[in-house]
């Protein structure tokens, strides 16, 4: 055995565990009073200080504890811990649902008054809470085709403050150029805020590639079973927010907290302490920690299901790609798609399971085939272990212009599709009655 | 670019395990400066913790009387946490040094963000063990689990039951 006392330690073991041991075991040891080996559900509110001074320290961020759960909870903060480590970050904030997350990390970044540059192929949700809700808080989101990353340095103003992609699109099979957008937000001294929603961890990295913070709807492939909704905010933990003016929330003295400086007191940890001591505070949107539990056990298995998840995905691609009633198909896992080769650079692993096509037919023919699956469920979500069928054009992408919606792929012949985990011939069967039965009506 | 520092959990353990007496150079009697958390957290953990700054001298800090110079604090220190910048390291390092028989040092800590490579090296060659760009609280904290209510990535993975004390 080599020895491990030295502080020229070459690697410190904890940091070797890999990808799937930290899926199970980052942010859940046994719970040290009973033995309890998985994860008990701290099902409360409020936690007992041991006297005055203790509350004091809790209070003034003095010491590591818990007040309240809407700060912070045990069952939830394993959670946190977990996504952390699966995105290799420093530190996680889980809230209520993904649109939770958006909103709390944004609420450190910006003033009233402040822009970010979103890319306009974003989740219709999102372009919808970006383009309309945030202009109530004062904040203005410029949204640019992030094709051509020229375009995000052309829309970044003085008072921009962040950038704001998608590593994997919903729904239009588009993958982000991570590496080159990171560059040009940090050359305009901004972070680069990646939701990695779609890909999750195991298939994407977006820290590796520059990415600053990351953002998720934990309700989709991490919880993985359509039970939970849930947001998590991951930050790296290495963006310099002293190095301009344009962060005051984490750079300048906090009233609330007796003029405590987030960066000087909290270092690296000082995101992700503010999300917690500032956002989750005054916001309020707390993820349960039923809710946590079971993301917590969601995340145990992500790793088989993404490549089960991917694996279903390509065959019903290629499926649907040979189909006389299927016009296009838009899967960055399909060596036709134009974002192909984005998707091996930064989806090594698989582009996901999310994607959409167009029938031939419009409008008409993608409602008929929504509505003629028998084994896929016609419902709002992703990410689920059954397959989903939508027609966004009909309802998550309802509240958009025309333009808008092609601009997102989301036109009123398209349909989009979450590839379960079923057995890949009954998927392919129902999707092609379905629009056998289209075709022929 | 400096080589990055590693430090395993083993080694850091067993220094905070050790220790008992820290003399924290550069605490402030200010109670919402970092050293002052720092000071404040160590002090509950069951550390004495001894405040060093010549313009706080004379002042009780968080119920410690503070001392101008290492050389003045009475008695063993087994530690000397250093709250300076890292220019400033590097003659708080060789105090230490020159007071390690006296005061039976053992460790020079240097916080997060102060680093001094040449000092460490001149430490390491008199017999100290040195610890830089690391705050004992956090690394407390981590090892302790504490850190994880927070969210934080502590990068501890371990199946054994924590022995912990019930009061």
């Amino acid at each position: 055995m080599t020895e491990r006392t030295k502080e020229d330690d070459p690697a410190p073991a904890p940091d070797g565990y890999g990808f799937e041991t930290r899926m199970i075991h980052a942010g859940t040891p046994p719970e040290p009073i009973t033995g309890a080996r998985q994860t008990p559900i701290y099902q409360n509110t409020s936690y007992v200080f041991h006297d005055v001074d203790h509350a004091a320290s809790l209070f003034n961020l003095q010491t590591f504890g818990f007040i309240y759960s809407r700060l912070t909870n045990p069952t939830v903060a394993a959670l946190e811990e977990r996504i952390a480590s699966l995105e290799d970050g420093r530190g996680a904030t889980c809230c209520a649902s993904g649109h939770a997350a958006q909103v709390l990390a944004f609420f450190a970044l910006m003033e009233p008054g402040d822009e970010f540059v979103a890319s306009n192929r974003l989740y219709g949700g999102s372009i919808t809470q970006f383009g309309k809700t945030f202009k109530k808080f004062g904040w203005q989101c410029r949204f640019v085709d992030v094709d051509d990353p020229a375009n995000v340095r052309r829309a970044i103003g003085p008072k921009c403050k962040a950038v704001f992609v998608e590593s994997l699109a919903n729904p239009g099979g588009v993958v982000s150029d991570l590496e080159p957008l990171a560059a040009i937000a940090h050359e305009a001294g901004v972070p680069l805020v990646v939701d990695n929603t779609l890909a999750t961890p195991y298939l994407c990295q977006p820290f590796d590639w520059g990415a600053d913070i990351v953002v998720h709807s934990t309700t989709k492939f991490l919880s993985g079973n359509g039970t939970t909704v849930g947001g998590c905010v991951v930050d790296k933990g290495t963006f310099d927010w002293t190095r301009n003016d344009k962060f005051p929330a984490l750079a300048q003295p906090e009233p609330a907290y007796h003029g405590l400086t987030f960066t000087e007191t909290f270092g690296d940890m000082a995101f992700t302490t503010h999300q917690h001591a500032v956002g989750l505070r005054d916001l309020g949107a707390t993820m349960a920690p039923m809710n946590a539990f079971q993301t917590l056990l969601g995340i145990e298995t992500l790793s088989l299901r993404m490549e089960r998840h991917c694996a279903n995905a390509l065959a019903v691609a290629r499926f649907l790609e040979a189909h006389d009633a299927v016009a296009w198909v838009s899967c960055a896992a399909l060596e036709s798609s134009p974002y192909h080769a984005l998707a091996r650079k930064y989806l090594p692993r698989g582009a996901g399971a999310v994607f959409t096509f167009g029938v031939t037919g419009g409008y008409e023919a993608g409602v008929k085939v929504v509505e003629g699956c028998n084994l896929l469920s016609h419902l709002a979500n992703i990410g689920d272990t059954r397959s989903l069928i939508l027609h966004p054009a009909s309802t998550t992408h309802r509240q958009l212009s025309d333009a808008q919606r092609a601009a997102a792929g989301a036109g009123p012949e398209v349909i989009r599709l979450s590839v379960g985990l079923e057995t890949v011939d009954d998927i392919v069967d129902d999707l092609d009655q379905a629009l056998r039965h289209a075709a022929a009506t | 670019m400096p080589v990055e520092l590693h430090y395993g959990d083993d080694h850091l353990q067993a220094i905070l395990d050790r220790v008992r007496r820290i003399a924290m150079v550069g605490a402030s009697p200010l109670w919402n400066r970092p050293s002052s958390f720092a000071m404040k957290y160590l002090q509950a953990k069951g550390y004495r913790v001894i405040p060093v700054n010549p313009n706080a001298a004379g002042q009780d800090i968080l119920g410690e009387r503070c001392y101008a110079r290492l050389a003045e604090v009475p008695g063993r220190i087994d530690m000397v946490d250093i709250f300076r910048s890292s220019d400033e390291a590097g003659p708080i390092v060789d105090e230490a040094i020159a007071l390690k028989a006296e005061k039976s040092i053992e460790v020079v800590w240097m916080q997060l963000g102060v680093r001094d490579d040449a000092a460490a090296e001149r430490a390491r060659a008199a017999g100290l063990e040195v610890v830089m760009d690391r705050c004992p609280k956090i690394e407390y904290g981590r090892l302790h689990n504490e850190l994880s209510w927070g969210g934080f990535n502590s990068r501890v993975i371990s199946s054994k039951r924590r022995r912990v004390r019930i009061a």
